[in-house]
């Protein structure tokens, strides 16, 4: 691949948190690239430095030194005004709790990105959030507000959140952090389909359970990377239809031995008779 | 269509955050309320002085004696004292413009009769006098030209005096005793209220003038004389001639000051006019304090409601808000509940003058002038009190507007 496929160019960054009068070295020299097309999953023990990068790739907070390039252009050059369009525009951000508004419905939750595009790509705000929020399936939900959702619901209305904008890259912060495994593997699913439509998505997780989806694994270790390798990844439909498959043989079986008990008991009846 | 869709956010965290906005707009309502409940309030009271100043009597003119000013300095009303008789005689012989003529002297005394005493004060005045005064009676007459001539001890009563010695009937007929004088009751005066700086005009007694000064009063000296025109055209015109008349009464040489002072309705209006337009201002000067305060409280809450969203501050920037807009949300959020603040200031402040207006009978007049200025002046305080709010969230990083706790 070429040098002009890079999405995402990180160069040395290091990453310097002063508290009081000792030094935290989050990061200590990153260089990092990721092509168009991706799916990155960065793993690594907490306080690694995972979140503190992925808050500069997103244009959150600037790196104490080097540099880092999002389609070609400098990020870490840019005014505020210039990020706060870089994070509108290019960039969907999946963050580690939901942060989602509370009192504000899944719709308007969504909807919020298109609030501060000044491009105006959308006409219709309602029309286009809840299009995504059709697209993680929850067409059904778009009154609810956070805390009448499931962790997975609200999890997927970030996503929604991060998507309606069509942006190029997607980045999630733990997006399975809070949810059980059968959500895991659903919201997986879902990255994968977006993956596969072409939207290149990095995020951050301590489970090889969830890295196993991804083709590509880098590993921090204390605020360095220490392993970065590509992988055959396994699809997570499949794992969800398995998955889907072994709890219906499972229900199968139990409706099965619940008949079973009851002829049983019929046959004993008749003996009795 | 951004700045819409702005309003319509601030429009839904107010509505969202009931309680919250509520108690931002107290201060607002509280303060506007007042300003147009007290402003109200000095305004009619402004015009009811008016009122009472026409009330008066149309077309009169007042000759008191003269304030000389010697060398700049006032000697007082009463120092050089000049009118007498003879200067109200001299007007009813020359003036064309004066219809009716009347000397006033006072003497302040007890009235005993009827029920028992009261203490008033008698006036000395000519005929003409209810007719300059635009004074009609209540029953009985007024004495005539030749009691007054002759002196005759006979005594018209003011209404207050009538209902406290004779509550119980009509006092014409009966005798009372002025500084052991009998005198005989022809006449009650009709009720005629309160004077601008709140005397009771009913509590009076009028007698022929040589009767007061003969048998009650060794005071001859006059304190006024009133004189009537025959229409208020020719007030101007009037004054000017009483002035001829009265300085060569006194034998005034051409640079002596006046010594005497003559004075009409617009003129004495002019100084009761002056106080009350101190006490409104005055009253408006404490109002505005609350509605200062009103916009401190504005300034509060949104300061705490900066910190209390940080989060949500936090989230927006994250997804592409820029700090401008965080600003204008804000700005706009203060400036809706403070404008909604002042249209309920305003309904409270309309309705509550008109509920003390008709409770106390007072005269209250709400004008449009206060509610455009309480409008404007609640739309500044929202600006000015949310600015400050709104500029700290702006300048939130987004990170640490996320890490917020
Ligand atoms: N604002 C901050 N001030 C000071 N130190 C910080 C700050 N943010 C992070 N750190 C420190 O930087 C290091 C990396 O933190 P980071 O949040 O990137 O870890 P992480 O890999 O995301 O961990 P986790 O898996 O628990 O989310 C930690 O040692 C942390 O204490
Ligand atoms: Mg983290």
């Amino acid at each position: 691949m070429s040098e002009s496929n890079a999405v995402i160019r990180v160069e040395g960054i290091r990453k310097t948190y002063l508290m009081g009068k000792t030094e935290v070295h989050a990061l200590q020299g990153v260089d990092f690239t990721v092509e168009q097309g991706e799916l990155v999953a960065i793993m690594g023990a907490s306080g690694s430095g995972k979140s503190t990068l992925m808050n500069i790739i997103g244009g959150l907070d600037y790196p104490s030194s080097g540099s880092y390039f999002l389609d070609g252009i400098e990020v870490n050059k840019l005014s505020k005004n210039e990020l706060a369009d870089v994070r509108n525009q290019k960039i969907g951000f999946v963050f580690q709790g939901f942060n989602l508004l509370a009192r504000t419905s899944a719709i308007e939750n969504t909807e919020l990105p298109l609030l501060y595009d000044r491009k105006n790509r959308f006409k219709n705000h309602r029309e286009a959030a809840r299009k995504a929020l059709e697209r993680v399936g929850l067409g059904d939900r778009v009154d609810h507000h956070p805390n009448e959702l499931s962790g997975g619901q609200q999890q997927r209305v970030a996503i929604a959140r991060a998507l309606v904008t069509t942006p190029s890259i997607v980045l999630a912060d733990e997006p399975t952090g809070n949810l059980d495994s059968k959500t895991t593997v659903e919201v997986m699913q879902l990255f994968q389909e977006l993956n596969a439509e072409g939207v290149t998505i990095i995020l951050v997780t301590h489970e090889d359970e969830v890295a196993r989806y991804a083709r590509r694994v880098v590993e921090l270790r204390d605020g360095q990377i220490i392993k970065d390798v590509i992988q055959q990844p396994d699809s997570a439909a499949d794992d969800v239809r398995d998955l889907l498959a072994r709890r219906k043989a499972a229900q199968d079986l139990e409706a099965e031995a619940l008949a079973g008990d009851a002829a049983t008991t019929n046959q004993g009846t008749l003996d009795a008779g | 269509m951004r700045a819409f869709r702005l309003i319509k956010v601030a429009g839904k965290s107010i509505v969202k955050n009931k309680m919250r906005t509520l108690l931002t707009m107290l201060g607002i309502i509280i303060g506007v309320g007042a300003v147009i409940i007290m402003v109200a309030i000095g305004e009619g009271a402004q015009s009811q002085i008016e009122e009472q100043i026409q009330n008066l009597g149309t077309n009169m003119l007042v000759i008191t004696p003269g304030a000389a000013t010697t060398s700049g300095a006032s000697q007082g009303a009463m120092s050089f004292n000049r009118l007498r008789s003879e200067d109200a005689d001299k007007i009813r012989n020359e003036s064309v413009y004066a219809a009716g003529v009347s000397e006033v002297i006072f003497t302040r005394t007890q009235i005993v009769g009827g029920n028992g005493n009261w203490r008033s004060t008698i006036h000395g005045v000519t005929t003409d006098y209810p007719v300059i005064r635009d004074w009609d009676l209540r029953s009985g007459r007024f004495f005539d030209a030749s009691e007054e001539r002759t002196g005759k001890k006979v005594i018209v009563l003011g209404a207050t005096i009538a209902d406290n010695l004779f509550p119980d009937r009509d006092p014409v007929g009966e005798r009372v005793l002025v500084r052991n004088v009998p005198m005989d009751v022809i006449g009650v005066l009709e009720m005629k209220g309160q004077t601008p700086d709140g005397n009771d005009q009913d509590d009076v007694a009028l007698a022929p003038v040589q009767t007061v000064q003969r048998r009650l009063s060794n005071w001859t000296f006059i304190r006024q004389i009133l004189v009537n025109t025959y229409s208020p055209d020719d007030i101007d015109e009037a004054q000017e001639e009483l002035k001829a008349i009265m300085r060569e009464a006194h034998g005034l040489a051409d640079w002596a000051p006046d010594d005497f002072e003559i004075r009409n309705q617009e003129q004495l209006s002019e100084a009761a006019q002056g106080t009350t337009e101190v006490m409104t201002a005055l009253l408006a000067a404490i109002a505005s304090i609350s509605l200062l305060v009103g916009g401190i409280g504005i300034m509060n809450i949104m300061l705490v409601s900066v910190t209390e969203r940080t989060r949500e501050i936090g989230i927006r920037m994250a997804i592409g808000a820029r700090g401008g807009d965080v600003l204008t949300q804000f700005l706009i959020e203060s400036i809706v509940m403070s404008i909604l603040g002042g249209a309920l200031g305003i309904a409270l402040g309309v309705g509550g003058s008109s509920l003390l207006g008709s409770s106390m009978g007072w005269a209250t007049a709400v004008n449009t002038e206060t509610v455009v200025v309480a409008i404007v002046f609640s739309a500044a305080v929202g600006i000015f009190f949310g600015f400050y709010p709104a500029r700290k969230a702006a300048a939130l990083n987004p990170i640490d507007a996320l890490r917020f706790e």
